[in-house]
């Protein structure tokens, strides 16, 4: 068996995404992630010796469309989904520095 | 610049191109820079819910040609997410390739005879664009940015050099000779003021046979001349830091045109964690060899290819005529040359002509056919046209097109019958007896002044070999 899921893994991960987690939520969520993998690892009692490794259930390769022009959609349509608009352009909470 | 006290700079670099598709990377919408903002989306490249992307097959025919351009081995290969938190991606997430590239490997040989290694050539799609407003507060609003999403989805690709280059000039000429492999398979029109192709740089110094020091990398470098003045900065600006006792500390910097410095924009303490995983809305891509082949037959010869056929038909070229072949290279003037050279003109003035006066009519150079630059340059061989009046009939083929005889009686160039010319002479000479006599004891400088009294007399219309020999038959 590997590692068990430590606590500052889920605490890593939670801050990769955004999510602010509680001292208590932290530990459930620990608690149910660890039995997740737990499971996901019982895959390692299996004799895999002879099965090709799969990265998708289909069998399909090369699905692929021509390069042709589609309608987009309406500006007007588009912009009024958006909280906030302006000059055309989507507004935004001011970014602070540069994109990764 | 070289670094002294034995100091050497080691530079990889990253190249990104968009590719000249009609469409965007996963979706229909138009790959056109310049639209109006947000006029080019959909569900699809806005990241709304429930949207699936779907390969674009051209985009994927343009990257195989890169990559055969490069000697790359293309490979099957997947997709994959690269996660981040950025407003320029509505997903949240840029579709890349990580692991299994479609090209791997692979070398560019430039023009030195140095070559620069190929680790990869991979898909991905490009981000928005976004806007900042001014920070002061003094605008209403200038707590936000803005964002425009034509850009977001255009098919991208990633060329990652070997950290191979030694130099700032051979960055530069790496990048010059990728942007003309890029123009040549039509994967891009390189055109980096535009941003279709953007640069980013790694850049370390050691001591020569080191091994390499701590790197730092240079965003967006958006034109050969920042790419070549921010990679001298910074190898000098670590070679400083060293040498005062300091240590680099591998960040991402961003360069400054203006100031010409390099500053911190992001400190890498850990390994950026993308949390990278297979995208599971798109099937693997494996070109087959039928597929392979068909691409690799549609691939024009490749600058270097070209300019050797172009120079071994120049008899020891001079370096203006090396810089020369630069030019009709790198402006797919190639063509021209080869045509006219084939019509038995002399091949430095054909060269010299798609150099110079093709180079200065590029925006009209559909309306040319090589049949007609050819015709004309024989003209001007020929002595039918002065060396001024083919420029001018090249520059109005160019402006209006049309047939070079044509062009050239509208244009009053039509040559002297000898009867005239030989008239004019025998005319200028009883005009003239004191300079005549000087000339027919030997005094070749008189032809000079014959040959522009003829051209007054004639406002031009004489050509200056018809002359001389003119004055010679009667000496």
């Amino acid at each position: 068996m590997g590692s068990p899921l430590r606590r500052e893994d889920v605490a890593y991960v939670a801050k990769l995404a955004r999510l602010t987690l509680s001292d208590a939520e932290l530990d459930m969520f620990t608690e149910q992630l660890g039995q997740v993998l737990a499971h996901a690892e019982d895959m390692g009692a299996l004799n895999l010796e002879n099965v090709v490794a799969t990265a998708h259930p289909f069998g399909l390769i090369n699905v692929v469309r021509d390069d042709i022009v589609r309608p987009s959609l309406e500006r007007e349509v588009v912009l009024a989904m958006a909280p906030d608009a302006r000059d055309g352009r989507f507004a935004v909470p001011r970014i602070m520095g540069e994109a990764p | 610049m070289t670094l002294e006290n034995g100091w050497e700079m080691v530079v990889g670099l990253e190249v990104h191109t968009e590719l000249k598709t009609a469409t965007k990377m996963f979706c229909g919408c138009a790959n056109s820079f310049g639209s109006e903002p947000n006029t080019n989306v959909c569900p699809v490249c806005l990241g709304l819910p429930g949207s699936l992307p779907v390969l674009n097959e051209r985009a994927i025919e343009l990257a195989m040609a890169i990559g055969m351009a490069l000697h790359s081995r293309i490979a099957p290969s997947t997709f994959h997410r690269k996660n981040y938190f950025y407003p320029d991606m509505p997903k949240d997430f840029q579709i890349s390739q990580y692991d299994l590239p479609i090209n791997s490997g692979g070398y560019l040989d430039l023009p030195d005879g140095s070559r620069v290694s190929i680790e990869r050539a991979h898909l991905e799609e490009d981000t928005g664009k976004s806007t900042h407003l001014g920070g002061s507060g003094r605008i209403h609003g200038a707590d936000r940015s803005l964002v425009d999403y034509n850009r977001s989805g255009v098919p991208l690709v990633e060329i990652v050099s070997g950290p191979d280059i030694r130099s700032s000039a051979q960055a530069r000429a790496y990048a010059m000779e990728l942007r003309g492999i890029l123009i040549a398979t039509g994967a891009s029109d390189g055109r980096m003021e535009e941003g279709s192709m953007r640069i980013d740089a790694n850049v370390s110094v050691r001591q020569s046979a080191d091994p390499f020091g701590t790197r730092c990398e240079i965003k967006n470098l958006n034109s050969l001349r920042s790419l070549q003045r921010a990679i001298d900065y910074e190898a000098q600006r670590q070679v400083e830091l060293i040498e005062a006792g300091g240590t680099v500390r591998q960040e991402t910097r961003h360069w400054d045109e203006i100031l010409a410095v390099t500053s911190t924009m992001r400190i890498k303490e850990e390994a950026d964690d993308y949390r990278y995983f297979r995208e599971p809305d798109l099937v693997d891509l494996a070109p087959d060899q039928a597929w392979q082949d068909r691409v690799r037959g549609e691939l024009p010869a490749m600058p270097a290819e070209r300019r050797a056929k172009l120079s071994s038909r120049l008899n020891e070229p001079s370096d203006a005529q090396v810089g020369a072949v630069e030019v009709v290279i790198d402006l797919g003037l190639d063509p021209f040359v080869h045509a006219a050279i084939d019509h038995g003109v002399d091949p430095s003035l054909a060269l010299a002509r798609a150099a110079n006066e093709l180079a200065a009519g590029l925006d009209g150079i559909t309306r040319l056919s090589h049949e007609a630059f050819s015709v004309t340059l024989s003209m001007e061989q020929g002595g039918e046209l002065s060396a001024t009046q083919a420029k001018t009939v090249l520059g109005e083929l160019l402006a209006r097109g049309g047939d070079p005889k044509a062009v050239a009686a509208a244009k009053g160039f039509e040559q002297l019958s000898s009867d005239t010319l030989g008239a004019t002479v025998a005319e200028l000479i009883v005009q003239y007896p004191d300079e005549w006599a000087r000339y027919r004891d030997g005094d070749e400088k008189l032809a000079q002044f014959f040959i522009g009294q003829v051209m007054k007399l004639t406002k031009g219309q004489a050509n200056g070999k018809a002359v001389v020999g003119e004055l010679q038959a009667r000496r």
